[in-house]
């Protein structure tokens, strides 16, 4: 379903991605994982089409995402880091204006909006301004606008950040159940999220691929956390002496 | 088009949920109420002294050049300060939070996006000038002004706003910033409305050239009631070009 073949991505002298290439397959759930500022959002804005890459091709469905752009955007839904929320509009409102901004049917905003605010458990807030909501509540709203064009595919760049232990909860449950029937990729830097949630993981480190392989084969090698830390950290006894189990937190 | 307008109504939406819109208006159409009743004031005051003296040459001493022309200069003024800062909101508010990234994995094309920005602003600018219209508008009550003088002075005020708004846009695109935003569009107003300074001094062709780009030049000839084809192209091609260089600067940060 996705195809991502030597990517790279420069800021000027900087280079974010370097020649980075993975495949999700069709349903699957990759996670994403990387410390802070190995490039997951770089390469998540890569392929969402939000920006251009400097060299590499990425394509979806078949389709690349620089030069079938708007293809590709009907078929993902994103979640940025922030969720892209107008504040001043209340939840309803924005979520059709979010329908009509990916091109659903004239007929069909309304109830793709009344769908994922059921979908998503927003009935509640549904009538208030988004800006009075609370941050687990906004992550939620972030979730609905990716979903309204039912995608094939959703992209989420840590949905997960700054909630609090029972809001966490709440969106990785969401997500489990979203994943069962799409491809999905979820960047994140908890290792706990993506042993629940996806079949397969992708680690980023310094903006290269440190690792891709299924979670069945790495949890019977040993331990995610172990290989998590073997590769950002490049000591292969790190995570097996005492003292890092900060770490898993 | 349907993009078009979902930006441009959100965009309104988001200006009348807030207080911004009844502060501008509100305000400018003081602003505009308190000029118009001064000069009219002042109109009454020659008009009453003037009828004592006779032999005077009077014909300057009418409604349209005493009272409406010099009204309409006053309400661009105000129009060169308030434009920028209703137009500074609308790409930097988006890009300094994440609903740029909304904008750009939807499928909406950027010229979609700049049209329906610009639709909005228009649309406000649009509200702000009808109201400040109604004072004019009472002297064919009680007066007997010129029309044709009138509408063009309206003509002007009017396409000299709307080209504003395209200038006050491109700045907001080039930025996140708001403030950068309105100074840097209050910036390139300014200069539009004094780049003829120079062309006193100047060769006859310098002059020619920045006698045409000034603002002030084509304002003033539409408001004394002369509309040239001239005047029609300079003030569409200044919303044109603007329009055009949004549309530049809003695709070239998606490559920064």
């Amino acid at each position: 379903m996705i195809e991502v073949k030597h990517l790279t991505k420069t800021y000027g002298s900087i280079t974010a991605v370097d020649d980075v290439s993975f495949t999700v397959a069709t349903g699957e759930a990759a996670g994403f994982l990387g410390p802070n500022g190995a490039g997951k959002t770089t390469t998540m804005r890569i392929l969402t089409g939000f920006m251009p890459a400097t060299s590499g091709t990425v394509t979806v469905d078949g389709f690349d995402v620089f030069q079938d752009s708007f293809e590709v955007r009907k078929r993902i839904g994103y979640l940025p880091e922030t969720p892209p929320l107008y504040l001043e509009m209340t939840v309803r409102s924005y979520l059709r204006h979010v329908g009509k901004l990916k091109a659903l049917p004239r007929g069909n905003v309304n109830p793709a909006a009344d769908r994922v605010i059921e979908e998503c458990g927003l009935e509640q807030v549904a009538g208030r301004l988004c800006g009075h909501l609370s941050k687990g509540y906004r992550q939620r709203v972030g979730l609905a606008q990716a979903l309204i064009h039912q995608p094939a595919v959703l992209v989420l760049d840590e949905p997960t950040v700054g909630l609090d232990p029972a809001q966490i909860i709440e969106i990785r449950s969401l997500i489990r159940g979203l994943a069962a029937e799409r491809t999905v990729i979820l960047s994140t830097h908890i290792l706990p999220e993506v042993q629940q949630i996806c079949r397969k993981v992708v680690l980023i480190n310094g903006g290269r691929i440190a690792l891709e392989a299924d979670m069945e084969d790495l949890v019977r090698k040993g331990s995610l956390e172990q290989e998590y830390l073997r590769h950002v950290t490049g000591d292969a006894n790190f995570g097996t002496s005492p003292g890092t189990e900060a770490a898993h937190a | 088009m349907r993009n078009v307008l979902a930006i441009a109504w959100r965009d309104i939406r988001a200006v009348f949920v807030s207080p911004i819109a009844y502060v501008v208006l509100t305000g400018f159409t003081l602003l505009s109420g308190w000029f118009f009743f001064n000069m009219l004031g002042q109109f009454n005051r020659l008009a009453s002294q003037y009828a004592m003296l006779q032999g005077m040459d009077t014909t300057w001493l009418n409604l349209n050049d005493a009272v409406i022309a010099p009204l309409f200069h006053n309400l661009l003024f105000v129009l060169l300060i308030v434009i920028p800062m209703i137009t500074m909101r609308s790409f930097s508010e988006e890009k300094s939070q994440s609903t740029f990234e909304l904008l750009f994995t939807s499928p909406v094309r950027i010229g979609e996006m700049v049209l329906g920005k610009y639709l909005a602003g228009a649309f406000l600018v649009t509200l702000m000038i009808l109201l400040a219209f109604v004072f004019p508008g009472m002297l064919f009550v009680f007066g007997n002004p010129e029309p044709g003088m009138t509408v063009a002075g309206m003509l002007a005020l009017y396409l000299t706003a709307l080209s504003f708004v395209a200038v006050g846009n491109f700045t907001s695109a080039l930025t996140s910033n708001q403030i950068i935003a309105t100074i840097s569009a209050l910036v390139i107003l300014l200069l539009l409305f004094v780049i003829s300074w120079p062309a006193e001094g100047a060769g006859p062709t310098v002059a020619g050239v920045l006698g045409y780009l000034s603002v002030s030049n084509h304002f003033s000839k539409m408001v004394k009631g002369v509309i040239e084809t001239s005047d029609l192209v300079y003030f569409g091609s200044l919303s044109g070009i603007f329009l055009f260089l949004t549309h530049r600067a809003v695709e070239s940060s998606r490559w920064k």
